[in-house]
């Protein structure tokens, strides 16, 4: 389901002093934050607060925790939401087949006997299967991203509540887990439902906008080095546009970065209104969208 | 540090809690609900940044006092105002609306309907057949005494809400094998299986989405149908959400959240900016499905419309709008009060418009309607 990715290159002992220094820090690995997600970022390390971010898909929410993740050296544990979510999914489960087998190797061995020790055998750790969020509080410090909580169902959420409020996990037939430095924990959120005010009142909220047209080209330059200068630009200029039209779903930063590199896979160096119209399927996913942009007089968008 | 230096810090943190204080309450003010451990949050976030700059100040506010889009905007407004020093000004006064709903929904008023109480008699045998026939009588054409009898005949009204199988599963004779409970069990025969455990998938409730129009048109229903609304919400607070159209869209869940019909009723009128005004049911539909419907409110949901259709505009964008929200709900509901008159023929453009995205057309002016419309909804 998850694995620990990202290389530790610098100890977690060394924080950012303040919010432009984490700034720098983000940006040096790639992602560019405005003031206000440098500073949740920032007093979330500080504050030992879960970073609640809210936005439309597609404005680097998820990516903000794997930058943050390699700026602290820390590893990524991520769980992805989704409705019917349970605990022996996210937090940890017995493997049933290893306990089995167990059994069955003590009772050839000639042990079989006495049940309590068995038993006792049976829920050791080497027959826990650790789950995200179980993984994150072991393999402290962590990054934990918890993403699009709004897909899982309420009941997890006050089961989310209990593990944000002291980062503890109690296993019944094992003892309890904490870690040693609480997590740096980033949910996500696409709203499709309102999540519940006693999660988000443990948390920083932020919502996420799209960036500014300087801050585009700066995010497509950064991330797609073989994107032309001007290619970029007409690329973060029309997808303003799209965004102002009132589409269905407006393309985020996501689907501009997929649009500037379809354009550079098919050698494009500018944005001409033919090439644009073929690869319009990279920026946009309804067909409602496509019909109404092809209906418009193409030089006024890509002009 | 001199005690001289010392008394001037803490004079400074003194002066930093009020001022965040007094913050907060002009927040709370704006309809921000800016709670006591919000705050606290706040103060803690300030002493990591610099308290003299006003983008950390602005920043430490937000991200720890907002907690949804809606808030920000209020937030804004407040921050100008309050570190501006302008007074701050409440967005609006409960009285006029309060007013308001008074007048255009007169089923809850119990008083001012003295004479027509008083013919009534109160004989025992003739209250039950009233009842009876009240249940079936259009709600626009009722006095106020008998309005006010049928409200608490509202109270009895418990919607069930409809059904869907969910990826959770509960111990069950039929069904997968639980492999967990399986080798549970089987430990107590030595590790043993000696027999399946099963279990199955256990079933949810259903969105619902109900969506009342409070347009002018509608107002001799708007009540009847927000306790309609208020008694789904109380049945399933959790999975039934209310919107009121008219010329603009209002979310009233929070506000239906409130136990007593006449208190949620209230509050609701509150928020409700566009009272008994126009109707713009197609933009306002639109609206719905940018912010609410497509994110995921609508997917699956059983959504009911109570309008009579009366649309001011063109009615395209009703058609364009009731199609998309038929592809993403699991049914589509319209409640009409006027399909309850004898010969009725839904000709308004509206009402043209929206039918063929529309899986179940009921009436909605009597509590037997109503009593039919919550069969409608837990079959749909």
């Amino acid at each position: 389901m998850s694995q620990p990715t990202a290389v530790p290159s610098r100890p977690d002992a060394v924080p950012p002093a303040d919010p432009q220094e984490l700034a720098a820090a983000l940006e040096a690995t790639g992602y560019l934050p405005d003031e206000g997600l440098a500073t949740a970022a920032f007093l979330a390390l500080a504050m030992h607060r879960p970073l609640f971010l809210e936005g439309e898909a597609g404005v680097g929410k998820t990516a903000l925790a794997h930058a943050l993740a390699q700026v602290t050296g820390r590893p990524v544990h991520r769980l992805q939401c989704y409705e019917g979510l349970e605990a022996s999914q996210a937090l940890y489960d017995w493997d049933f087949g290893r306990q089995l087998l167990h059994l069955r190797a003590a009772e050839a061995a000639g042990q079989g006997g006495d049940t309590a020790t068995l038993e006792a055998g049976l829920y050791d750790r080497r027959f826990l299967l650790a789950r995200p969020l179980l993984q994150a509080l072991e393999d402290s410090p962590s990054v934990l991203l918890v993403d699009e909580v709004d897909r899982a169902d309420d009941e997890f959420e006050a089961f989310l509540l209990e593990l944000l409020s002291d980062y503890t996990i109690s296993i019944p037939e094992l003892g309890t887990v904490r870690a040693e430095i609480p997590p740096l924990v980033v949910l996500t959120s696409n709203r499709t439902r309102e999540v519940h005010d006693a999660l988000k009142r443990r948390c920083l909220y932020h919502w996420l906008e799209h960036p500014d047209f300087e801050r585009e080209v700066a995010i497509l330059r950064r991330r797609l080095p073989q994107v032309t200068e001007e290619l970029a630009r007409q690329v973060a200029r029309a997808t303003a546009k799209l965004r102002s039209l009132d589409l269905l779903k407006p393309p985020g930063i996501a689907e501009a970065m997929d649009w500037a590199t379809a354009l550079h896979t098919l050698g494009a160096r500018e944005l001409d209104p033919d090439t644009a119209a073929r690869t319009l399927g990279a920026v946009l996913k309804y067909r409602e969208d496509t019909d109404r942009v092809h209906a418009l007089t193409r030089g006024a968008l890509f002009g | 540090m001199t005690s001289l230096a010392f008394a001037a810090a803490e004079r400074r943190q003194r002066d930093v809690v009020e001022v965040v204080l007094g913050f907060a309450r002009t927040l709370r003010h704006a309809g921000v609900a800016a709670s006591p451990d919000r705050v606290e949050a706040m103060l803690a976030a300030v002493g990591h940044l610099d308290v003299l700059d006003p983008g950390d100040v602005y920043w430490a506010g937000r991200l720890t006092l907002c907690g949804s889009p809606d808030d920000l905007d209020r937030y804004d407004a407040a921050f100008n105002a309050y570190f501006a020093g302008e007074a701050p000004r409440r967005s609006r006064t409960s009285s006029t609306q309060e007013q308001r709903l008074a007048e255009s929904a007169p089923l809850g008023a119990t008083d001012g309907g003295g004479t027509e109480s008083e013919e009534e008699a109160p004989d025992l045998k003739a209250a039950a057949s009233e009842a009876e026939v009240l249940r079936s009588r259009d709600v626009a054409d009722l006095t106020v005494a008998e309005r006010d009898q049928l409200r608490r005949l509202f109270a009895l009204l418990v919607p069930a809400a409809p059904m869907r199988p969910s990826r959770r599963r509960r111990p069950d004779h039929h069904g997968g094998v639980d492999m967990a409970r399986t080798i549970r069990h089987a430990l107590r025969d030595g590790g043993e299986i000696t027999s399946l455990r099963r279990r199955r998938p256990r079933p949810r409730p259903r969105r619902v989405v109900l969506l009342v129009d409070v347009s002018g048109s509608m107002s001799p229903y708007a009540d009847a149908l927000l306790r309609f609304a208020h008694a789904a919400v109380r049945a399933r607070p959790a999975s039934t959400e209310v919107f009121t159209i008219g010329t603009r869209l209002t979310r009233v869940t929070r506000e239906m959240r409130l136990r007593d019909p006449d208190k949620a009723l209230a509050a609701s009128g509150d928020a409700i900016p566009d009272w008994s005004g126009g109707t713009r049911i197609g933009e306002v539909l639109k609206a719905f499905l940018d912010r609410w419907g497509q994110r995921g409110t609508a997917r699956g949901a059983v959504v009911v419309l109570c309008s009579d259709g009366w649309e001011r505009g063109g009615t395209e964008l009703l058609a364009e709008q009731m199609v998309r929200l038929h592809r993403l709900a699991h049914s589509v509901v319209w409640v009409n009060p006027h399909k309850g008159r004898a010969g009725y023929e839904p000709l308004t453009g509206g009402m043209q418009a929206a039918l063929p995205a529309v899986d179940h057309f009921v009436a909605g002016h009597s509590l037997a309607a109503f009593e039919e419309l919550a069969g409608v909804i837990e079959d749909a």
